[in-house]
């Protein structure tokens, strides 16, 4: 069990040297244009552009170029921007990061509860009406762009139908923290929620579904019925309980790639300041050090999550120990 | 008694009228097909209904007119209400081939633009779809095959790409490549080239697809039928070809239409983030990022496209659902957005 944890972190830190490794090649080894010229931003003087130069070692090998990266990132921090001179980016990625859990720890309640009401309902009426309807609602789910449903919520809850009873409760948007403004925080946060969830909903009902009405062909379900047990707890107790071992390890590459920036588009519709809308205001005025700070953070986030989810398996999972 | 023997004997088909048979009894599926088929039909007519119109969707026309009942109204309206400040662009008229859904920001027509954005849509998702199979493949039967220190590179390199979030990977490489365009000695592919999307977009799902095609090659590997060819001495490449390939041509069918569905909306969303396609050039992304500033006036310009998307995407998965269904009933492909 030691040797496959071990044998799993050395796994993550291969792969989080290779993301680092792919970062710099295409920040500063893609052919065709000066490196310091795109750091730099748009229209930078020959000053900026000769104090890039010296900060990050271009007239150095291409190890060291990485190495003055690495360490800027991720050891001092001192990483500035050139767009806005001086700002430093490290903390700003740091502060960046409540907004962004915030947003995904909610959507990410919603959809877990939701989802399992539509799997395990769509299961125990399978081949039903019931079914084929809940079912054909999460495909929907699945098909929308998520930024083109968060502006549909905008026109109907900012716009259109907020003099109603329905939603004159919706504030405008913007972000509020949760330690000085914790209603505010929580109805500000509630149409991104349900907007990032929708698709989260749709995706985690069916593959429910689908694993609950394959474990219903398993032998032990076959006993459970022979034991005379009622279908209900069959269905919750049993076959239930087996397709829940998917459904977290599905949970938990979700909620770390959305944390580690896949809630983007979420957070630039609904104007939140989270490490998503800050990349993409960087990616507007073509700032590289910030983008390269919340990308190799953020992957960086989701290959230990990801090494986490295995390594509880490796805990929990006898089977898996061995292999 | 050999008579009978004929007799008894069972037409059976073969695996791909099978499929096909299982294919044309789902009558879901088939709709579904129908619907893609006659979207994907009418954006590529685009050029048609642009001369049609007498419109071109690619020139800002803000001084433009329209004469609709006796009626001539200029395309940028000022506000009647309100602060009375800027344009207003004219609304849907409903009236085919004059501002249909009304007009952007610019003057031009967005249902013409709609259709070159559908156009350039499928073209990139399409694109994009055959980059992604064609390398998963290679990848997936090296990895495979080879199995050893090839696999554990080759894996390892995809683990790299598929631990990269997919819009992070795409943003760093849309940043390099369309802020300059980019120059590989004599090859000069222009910023605004449709060729960059389709191939940020067709690697950034290349482990998707190769994982479990690596997968399903090494179980066929140590398939009887492979290590008697092996053992016959066929040369590697035609058991590769020969006996392999055609394992997995399934499995790699059934990712098209799932694979399209994906591409359709990372192209989407990469566009609306504009990192996809470049103005003045149209996609459904980008005239949903058009019609955001005019979300509330206008709304027509940014939903228009939203719905496409939706019915095509959901006629591609309803489509891929079928697919899949008919060719390999027992396949754990689930289909997913990035």
């Amino acid at each position: 069990m030691v040797f496959a944890i071990v044998q799993r972190l050395g796994q993550m830190l291969f792969v989080m040297v290779g993301i680092s490794m792919l970062v710099f090649a295409i920040f500063f080894g893609t052919p065709g244009v000066d490196p310091a010229a795109r750091i730099a931003g748009r229209n930078a003087s020959p000053e900026v552009l000769a104090a890039v130069r010296v900060s990050f070692g271009f007239d150095q090998p291409f190890y060291v170029q990485y190495l003055t990266m690495m360490k800027k990132i991720f050891v001092t921090g001192d990483l500035t921007s050139f767009v806005n001179r001086g700002w430093k980016v490290v903390p700003a990625v740091l502060d960046t990061i409540p907004v962004t859990l915030s947003l995904v720890g909610g959507a990410a309640v919603l959809w877990v509860v939701f989802s399992i009401l539509i799997g395990v309902l769509a299961a125990a009426y399978r081949g039903t009406w019931i079914d084929k309807s809940l079912m054909i609602l999460g495909l929907i789910g699945i098909s929308m762009p998520v930024y083109w449903l968060g502006e549909v919520m905008n026109l109907i809850t900012q716009s259109r139908y907020h003099d109603t009873w329905m939603f004159s409760w919706v504030p405008p948007l913007g972000y509020k923290p949760l330690s000085t403004n914790p209603k505010g925080w929580f109805l500000t946060l509630v149409i991104p929620w349900i907007t990032l969830s929708i698709l989260y909903i749709g995706l985690y009902g069916r593959v429910l579904r689908a694993n609950i009405v394959e474990a219903m062909q398993e032998d032990y379900i076959r006993t459970a019925r022979a034991k005379g047990l009622s279908e209900a707890r069959i269905l919750l107790a049993h076959a239930f309980r087996c397709s829940l071992i998917s459904f977290v390890t599905l949970f938990g590459l979700d909620f770390g790639a959305l944390v580690g920036g896949s809630a983007l588009l979420t957070e630039v519709v609904f104007g939140l300041q989270g490490v998503g809308k800050l990349t993409y205001d960087a990616l507007q005025n073509l700032d590289l050090p910030v983008i390269m700070t919340t990308v190799l953070y953020a992957s960086f986030f989701v290959v230990m999550a990801n090494a986490l989810v295995d390594m509880i398996y490796i805990l929990l999972d006898p089977r898996v120990r061995r292999s | 008694m050999t008579a009978q023997a004929v007799d008894l004997q069972i037409k059976s088909r073969g695996p791909w009228a099978t499929a096909l048979f299982r294919l044309s009894r789902d009558r879901t599926a088939l709709v579904a097909l129908a619907v893609f088929l006659l979207v994907a039909v009418c954006c590529l007519m685009a050029p048609l209904y642009a001369a049609w119109a007498g419109v071109d969707p690619f020139k800002s026309t803000v001084n433009a007119s329209v004469t609709l009942n006796g009626v001539t109204r200029p395309v940028m309206e000022l506000p009647t209400d309100g602060l009375a400040l800027g344009y207003t662009p004219i609304g849907p008229t409903w009236v085919p081939g004059t501002y249909f859904l009304g007009a952007d920001n610019q003057g031009r027509d967005v249902m013409a633009r709609l259709l070159y954005g559908g156009m350039n849509s499928f073209v990139i998702a399409a694109s994009a779809t055959a980059m992604t199979l064609f390398f998963a493949t290679i990848f997936g039967l090296v990895a495979g095959f080879f199995g050893g220190i090839i696999d554990m590179v080759l894996s390892r390199i995809l683990d790299v790409l598929w631990a990269f979030p997919v819009y992070l990977l795409a943003i760093s490489l849309s940043i390099v490549l369309i802020a300059q365009g980019i120059t590989i000695g004599p090859i000069v592919i222009d910023s605004g080239s449709l060729f960059l999307p389709v191939f940020i977009i067709g690697v950034i799902y290349i482990p998707y697809v190769a994982r479990p095609i690596r997968g399903q090659v090494m179980a066929l590997r140590h398939g009887e039928f492979v290590l008697a060819a092996i053992g016959l001495g066929v040369p590697t490449h035609r058991i590769l070809t020969k006996d392999v390939l055609p394992n997995i041509s399934t499995t790699l069918i059934v990712f098209i239409p799932i694979m399209m569905a994906l591409n359709m909306l990372t192209e989407s969303a990469l566009s609306f983030l504009s990192i996809g396609v470049q103005p003045p050039d149209a996609s459904w992304g980008t005239i949903i990022q058009d019609g955001q500033t005019l979300l509330y006036t206008r709304p027509a310009v940014a939903l228009a496209p939203g719905v496409m998307i939706v019915i095509t995407v959901l006629a591609l998965n309803v489509f891929g659902d079928g697919l899949r269904d008919a060719l390999d009933p027992k396949s754990k492909i689930k289909l997913g957005q990035g």
